[in-house]
């Protein structure tokens, strides 16, 4: 009796190779049903049109913000105030640049061609993140930029290591373990000056004043997740609001630890539903300002184009040595 | 554009640690090999967190994408350790041979 029993068990073993539906080419609903239940694509999958131009969209801005984030950091690179930080912030720089080039990649693949996202970039036609349409003021906002903007940043980076679109997926992993330094090089910018005197103590409040309304839209108005296909098709894995709460969780007793005062009095965290309350953000400003109508957005935008076209010769020279091997 | 064109997708591969496999990473657009191998120090191992790095061309890898080849929709649980239950069996071998023991 025990035999047969064993017998019985041994037939269990035969698993089913995939948890997940299968989906053939050309079968959206297949399809559809795969990404909303943790299935993967790989670049060279059959994936539907909208899907692709879903993934295309979101990877493209990711990397345009990248490429255009570096430009208020870039303004300090002389003016750093000890050749570390100088080795420190032009690391910084480096790394983002390396991010974007890794997502035009991820991007290109998705069949849109590197040459043309930089010339939708250059024309104000495609958009990046809204906290690079602002100047920076002072040193001060190195370190709130480096510390509080990628800390955001990292907090939306870490849920797109699950993403759907698996090369966008694996690329997050990297640039997560590289973030995580910028952060750190952040904080301890914050870190010195509020231990320095009353002036400096004084400039990373009024950098943070300045930056706050743009660090609470980072993450979006909150959106219907039933809409959000996005979140749907699993290019993303956490709504916007719920990114916000955890930026909020982790960084508000990290500000206010410090002696610094965050500016909205309605902050606060609702012990009974455990979400922070705050004051609406300007989602006007937001979608003003990345549009292009933010207050360093087109300046911002005439570097890049000044610079591409300064750089022509080194691409024209790549090729050209490429052409006569 | 037309210059562009004859750039090429290099699969970049890396070894983090001696005696580890060689990973992919990622790619790398690139004319020739040796800027592809430039690239991919400069991407993934500028903080020298590569042992060994490759570059291969896309176009120069074979891919076997016959899903009844690769996981033929058969019974394989005769090739894996978990095909084989023998707590029961076990149990019951040892319970005998005990019994066995005991009447001699």
């Amino acid at each position: 009796m025990r035999y047969a029993e064993t017998r019985m068990n041994d037939t269990d073993v035969i698993q089913p190779l995939n948890g997940r539906p299968p989906y053939e080419p050309g079968d959206a609903d297949a399809f559809y049903a795969h990404v909303g239940t943790g299935g993967k694509v790989e670049a060279d999958d059959w994936m539907t049109d909208d899907y692709r131009a879903a993934v295309l969209k979101f990877v493209e801005m990711h990397a345009n913000s990248e490429l255009m984030g570096v430009l208020p950091e870039r303004d300090w690179i002389m003016r750093a105030p000890t050749l570390r930080r100088k080795l420190a912030l032009t690391s910084k720089i480096q790394d983002e640049v390396g991010h974007a080039q890794l997502l035009y990649r991820v991007a290109e693949d998705l069949g849109k061609p590197r040459a043309t996202m930089l010339a939708d970039l250059l024309a104000g036609k495609t958009k990046f993140h809204n906290v690079f349409h602002y100047p920076t003021r002072s040193w001060a906002d190195v370190g709130i930029i480096a510390w509080l903007v990628d800390a955001a940043a990292i907090v939306s980076q870490q849920a797109l290591r699950d993403s759907s679109y698996a090369p966008y997926a694996r690329t997050m992993r990297k640039i997560c373990w590289e973030e995580s330094v910028h952060v750190m090089h952040g904080r301890d910018v914050v870190l010195t000056m509020m231990s320095g005197t009353d002036a400096q103590r004084a400039m990373v409040q009024e950098a943070l004043d300045r930056w706050w309304g743009p660090l609470m839209q980072m993450h979006g108005p909150p959106t219907d997740p039933a809409k959000d296909k996005d979140l749907h098709w699993g290019i993303k894995a956490k709504g916007n609001e719920q990114l916000r709460q955890e930026f909020l969780s982790i960084y508000v007793p990290r500000i206010r630890e410090i002696g610094l005062r965050i500016p909205d009095p309605a902050l606060r965290l609702d012990e009974t539903t455990a979400r922070w309350v705050y004051t609406e953000p300007d989602w006007d400003e937001l979608r003003s300002v990345v549009t292009g109508h933010g207050p360093a957005s087109q300046s911002r935008l005439e570097f890049r184009r000044v610079n591409y076209a300064a750089t022509q010769w080194v691409r024209d020279a790549i090729m050209g040595n490429a052409a006569a091997a | 554009m037309s210059d562009l064109q004859a750039e090429r997708v290099w699969e970049v591969f890396r070894q983090e640690a001696e005696g580890d496999p060689m990973i992919h990473s990622g790619n790398v657009n690139a004319p020739d090999e040796e800027l592809a191998l430039h690239y991919a120090r400069e991407f993934y191992s500028r903080r020298g967190e590569s042992q060994r790095l490759w570059v291969v061309a896309r176009d120069a890898i074979a891919e076997l994408d016959d899903p009844d080849l690769l996981r033929p929709p058969f019974d394989r649980s005769h090739k894996r350790p978990g095909g084989y239950i023998i707590k029961h069996k076990l149990e019951a071998a040892k319970q005998r041979a005990s019994r066995a023991d005991a009447t001699e």
